[in-house]
């Protein structure tokens, strides 16, 4: 038993099914991330768990009681909006305490706590401004205190930064981390953004298609991705998946796969389950940071090779640069040290590091296991 | 309506736009004509009007027309003057606005906050009634009001008015509610604030600029209504439309075309004087009275 | 809203609350709109003469209302009024409306000149333009004390023409509400399309004509609908200006409906033309109504 529980829960409009068989078990002080392209599913639940929407079936449990058909100012949940959804017409201060004021709180009690998260987040000199006059971060803050001083089991985020501008979503998620890490309080988090998922996360749940794809600890999901979706959604670049046959060499597998001319590289797997594999495609996912110059390889991997192959583009950023090629007949990027020496059109050795390389089922996409 | 001006791209020559000026200045004449014939004619002596004189200034400057018209002309077989009927048509448009502006208030707030099967059929069957000619109700409702006991009095009148009224109050408030977040209306959900709390604390403080519009609409077409009047009030509960009407159309003794254009200021003055005070939100009421989202 | 079976007493609660507020204003629609409607429908194939009587007829009001000289005067008048109505309403609307988007110094003065009308009971307006078109008093009296002797303009008072002076006054009334309908749709325009289409040498002619006026579509669609159904339901300004003379020159189905009904007793008649004027403007709004509705769902 977690302290939140979603048991087997699904979601249907009329006779369309928008989420499967939710299962997730949420323990004391995780900060769980619910994170998938728009129209996944991910803000119904969400909902569901506030109780803004019906559950069709299954359960919902916080603290083993069951919030079933409970109406949200009852299951202790605190929620803060994309929108911020701050009371136009009310004082910072009073958007702050009005769900103690709805509980009946009285009124020396609310004042106290609304100073107290107003010191927690440093919202003291905006306590009697309205709402139209706050900037976007200060808005932000004002949602979390709102949040904050029900003091609630579970918080409830979705998309809070993707109202804000690049700079301040950034250090805004740094705050959010911090507040957490200092109060230990329990998060669920919705996003699409997977940056945001990597950073904030003790868990992530990957959804898509109303499914959960994946579940697991930030380094699970990118390392040992559950299908090409999971791979491909999560890091930045994405994952470049390429068709390759499995062939062995002196009983060991490798991935075989065409460079730009046609000829075929012959790169080593680590997995020696893949042998099963022999003489069948697979698709074989390469992260482009495994995918570098020779000098710039992983020094404590037990298995790099090289292949050499012509460079189309090159992308410098700063402090990376990107580097594209046709590999298995696809565009594939690479990602390189910024003092690597590349440029378009050159024929350039590259290292793969084959110990993250993985493999997936091009029937299924589901990885094959190690 | 953007009532701001905006920086139009396109640009005209300088006969073009001296053409243009005339034009509109032309038609500023038209529409400001009839104004300017009851406003001249009623501070004048009636043999200035029938001399042939009604597009001239006032020779002799007579307050006498308004007198008359407010308080002793012949209405009906009374001789009281427009007065009685101008407070029976307050009587009748206060309560009638303020029921039919709380109700379209609530309707609104639940078709877009609180949505449910079949809400836009309701809608579209409450907006459809704003439409409808009103000659398909005169016969049952006039049976109706006599069931009611309310046959011939300015209460009958107000029911009327708000009955035939709430759909077009609806449609402000609810075009007003649908671009009004709802995350809103989830948070305070959230923060336990029931039915009547999110509309009281949240929606209402919002509500200014949609309630004006409501009520300039339900005030000047309740004031100006005259099929309504006409077919349900009483001798002693007519409003200043029906009677004004009476005035100017009563065929004994001497025509006195000044008392009757000072007696149709006095009925147009109320809805004037609301057009001038807000006519901004008059604007804009009308805008959203084209049934747009 | 969420509910559910094993709803706390809260949730339900909230969700019986909203369609107690909304019913009664339900209830008064069903009863005092629609039922009536019925009932008005149903009076339209009875007997009924002074009071309501249930004595079916069939057809018998319609097919007498049809052969009904004073209905078929009602039925052209209704034709010329409502077209010069819309179409002059709609151009007069229209031309202003480009012309004050000129970028025209008082603008703010001229629009509430152009709006004002729309304030006014028809009855006003009526009794206005009723003596101002008056020979007797009225511009054709003006014009001889002003020494053009021969001036003649009595067209409220010849039966040809009166229908016209209804026509007048109600543009009058209501052309500067198109305008404002017109100039909302105006401003709404995108200006880089404009500009796009000025560097791709389109004349001023040729940007209205090919360009804005296309664009203004879901205004006229918004005029026409609101200036039609005005047109059925004029009543008030015909009773004030003309009083449906002279003889019954300007009678409009409103006013015989209302005539037939409440002077000359014949409720049975007066039903049947209200329910003819409904069809007619059901025909014309329901379409209208249901694409503005789906739209948004």
């Amino acid at each position: 038993m977690g302290f939140l529980d979603i048991d087997n829960t699904t979601k249907s409009y009329g006779a369309v099914e928008v989420l499967h068989n939710v299962d997730i078990s949420v323990q004391e002080g995780e900060f769980l991330v619910l994170v998938g392209p728009s129209g996944c599913g991910k803000s119904t639940l969400l909902n569901m768990i506030a109780g803004l929407e019906e559950i069709t079936s299954g359960e919902i449990r916080i603290k083993d009681s069951v919030m079933n058909g409970v109406h949200p100012s009852k299951r202790n949940i605190a929620m803060v909006f994309q929108s911020y959804a701050l009371y136009p017409n009310m004082t910072v201060g009073q958007n702050i305490t009005f769900g103690l004021e709805m509980h009946g709180t009285p009124k020396p009690e609310r004042e106290k706590a609304m100073r107290e998260v107003a010191k927690l987040l440093q919202i003291e000199q905006l306590l009697d401004r309205k709402p139209g006059q706050l900037s976007g971060g200060q808005r932000q803050r004002v949602a979390m205190g709102r949040a904050l001083v029900r003091n609630p089991d579970v918080f409830l985020f979705d998309e809070p930064l993707s109202n804000l501008d690049a700079k301040l979503r950034v250090d805004m998620r740094t705050e959010i981390k911090k507040l957490h890490q200092k109060l230990g309080t329990t998060i669920v988090y919705v996003t699409h953004d997977q940056i945001e998922a990597m950073t904030l996360s003790t868990r992530i749940a990957v959804m898509n298609g109303g499914y959960v794809q994946q579940l697991g600890t930030p380094q699970e999901i990118y390392d040992s991705p559950a299908n090409i979706f999971v791979a491909t959604f999560m890091g930045s670049p994405a994952m470049n998946v390429l068709p390759a046959h499995v062939r062995l060499q002196k009983d060991a597998p490798h991935a075989e796969f065409s460079l730009h001319d046609g000829s075929l590289a012959l790169l080593p797997f680590s997995q020696k389950n893949l042998a099963a594999w022999e003489g069948k495609e697979i698709l074989l996912g390469i992260r482009p940071e495994t995918l570098t110059d020779v000098d710039g390889a992983d020094r404590k991997s037990s298995n790099i090779a090289e292949m050499t192959n012509r460079i189309v583009v090159t992308e410098p950023a700063g402090s990376d640069t990107f580097v594209s090629m046709q590999l298995g007949g696809k565009d594939v990027i690479a990602r390189m040290r910024s003092d690597a020496e590349v440029r378009a059109g050159q024929d350039f050795t590259f290292a793969v590091n084959m110990e993250k390389a993985v493999a997936f089922d091009p029937e299924t996409e589901a990885r094959i296991a190690p | 309506m953007s009532v701001a001006s905006q920086d139009t791209a396109i640009r005209t020559g300088r006969i073009t736009r001296t053409l243009i000026y005339v034009v509109l200045i032309l038609f500023a004449l038209f529409y400001m004509l009839p104004l300017y014939v009851m406003l001249v004619n009623s501070v004048k002596p009636l043999s200035e009007i029938t001399g042939g004189g009604m597009m001239n200034l006032p020779e002799e400057f007579t307050l006498e027309p308004w007198f008359k018209a407010w308080s002793s002309a012949q209405i009906g077989v009374e001789p009281t003057g427009l007065a009685p009927y101008f407070w029976n048509s307050i009587k009748m448009v206060v309560p009638a606005v303020a029921v039919s502006t709380v109700l379209g208030a609530l309707n609104g707030y639940v078709l877009t906050k609180w949505r449910f099967k079949y809400d836009t059929i309701l809608f579209g069957l409450m907006l459809f009634a704003c439409f409808i000619p009103f000659q398909i109700v005169l016969i049952p409702m006039a049976r109706m009001l006599g069931l009611m006991g309310l046959a011939g009095t300015t209460w009958g009148l107000a029911l009327v008015h708000v009955v035939y009224g709430i759909g077009f109050t609806t449609l402000y408030f609810r075009n007003y509610y649908a671009v009004f977040p709802t995350e809103l209306i989830r948070a305070a959900q959230i923060d336990g604030a029931g039915f009547f709390q999110i509309f009281w604390r949240i929606l209402l403080p919002s509500s200014g600029p949609i309630a004006v519009v409501s009520i300039i609409w339900q005030f000047t077409n309740i004031w100006n209504d005259f099929l309504f009047g006409a077919s349900f009030a009483g001798a002693d509960s007519q409003p200043m439309t029906v009677a004004l009407n009476n005035l100017v159309q009563a065929s004994h003794g001497v025509k006195e075309y000044n008392v009757h254009f000072a007696g149709a200021i006095l009925a147009a003055t109320p809805t004037l004087l609301v057009y001038i005070v807000a006519g901004r939100y008059f604007v804009r009421g009308l805008m959203a009275g084209s049934v747009k989202g | 809203m969420a509910h559910s079976a094993n709803a706390d007493f809260k949730t339900r609660l909230q969700n019986w609350i909203p369609k107690l507020v909304l019913s009664p204003s339900v209830a008064m629609m069903l009863v005092f709109v629609y039922g009536f409607i019925l009932f008005s429908v149903y009076l339209s194939f009875t007997d009924s003469r002074l009071l309501p009587s249930f004595g079916w007829v069939g057809l018998e009001n319609y097919s007498k209302l049809w052969r009904l000289s004073h209905w078929e005067v009602s039925i052209k008048n209704m034709g010329i009024f409502a077209a010069l109505y819309i179409v002059i309403c709609t151009t007069i609307g229209l031309g202003l409306a480009i012309f004050l988007d000129q970028k025209i110094r008082g603008e703010g003065l001229l629009r509430p000149i152009y709006l004002y009308p729309m304030a006014l009971s028809f009855i006003v307006t009526g009794t206005a333009w009723k003596w101002f078109l008056d020979p007797g008093i009225g511009l054709e009296n003006v014009m001889h004390s002003w020494g053009w002797e021969s001036f003649e303009f009595r067209w409220i008072k010849d039966r040809n023409y009166a229908i016209y002076t209804v026509v007048l006054a109600a543009v009058w009334q209501t052309s500067g509400f198109v305008m404002a309908m017109f100039l909302a749709g105006l401003r709404g325009i995108d200006n880089e399309i404009l500009k796009a289409a000025q560097m791709d040498g389109a004349s001023n002619w040729n940007l209205y004509r090919r360009i804005i006026i296309p664009q203004l579509r879901p205004a006229f669609l918004s005029a026409f609908v609101i200036l039609s159904h005005l047109a059925i339901k004029t009543f008030d300004l015909v009773i004030a200006l003309t009083g449906g003379g002279p003889g019954r020159a300007t009678e409009l189905p409103a006013t015989f409906m209302y005539s037939y009904t409440f002077s000359r007793n014949q409720m049975g008649i007066g039903a049947a033309s209200a329910t003819i004027m409904l069809m007619t403007i059901a025909a014309i709004m329901i379409p209208y109504l249901y694409s503005e509705l789906r739209e948004k769902r």
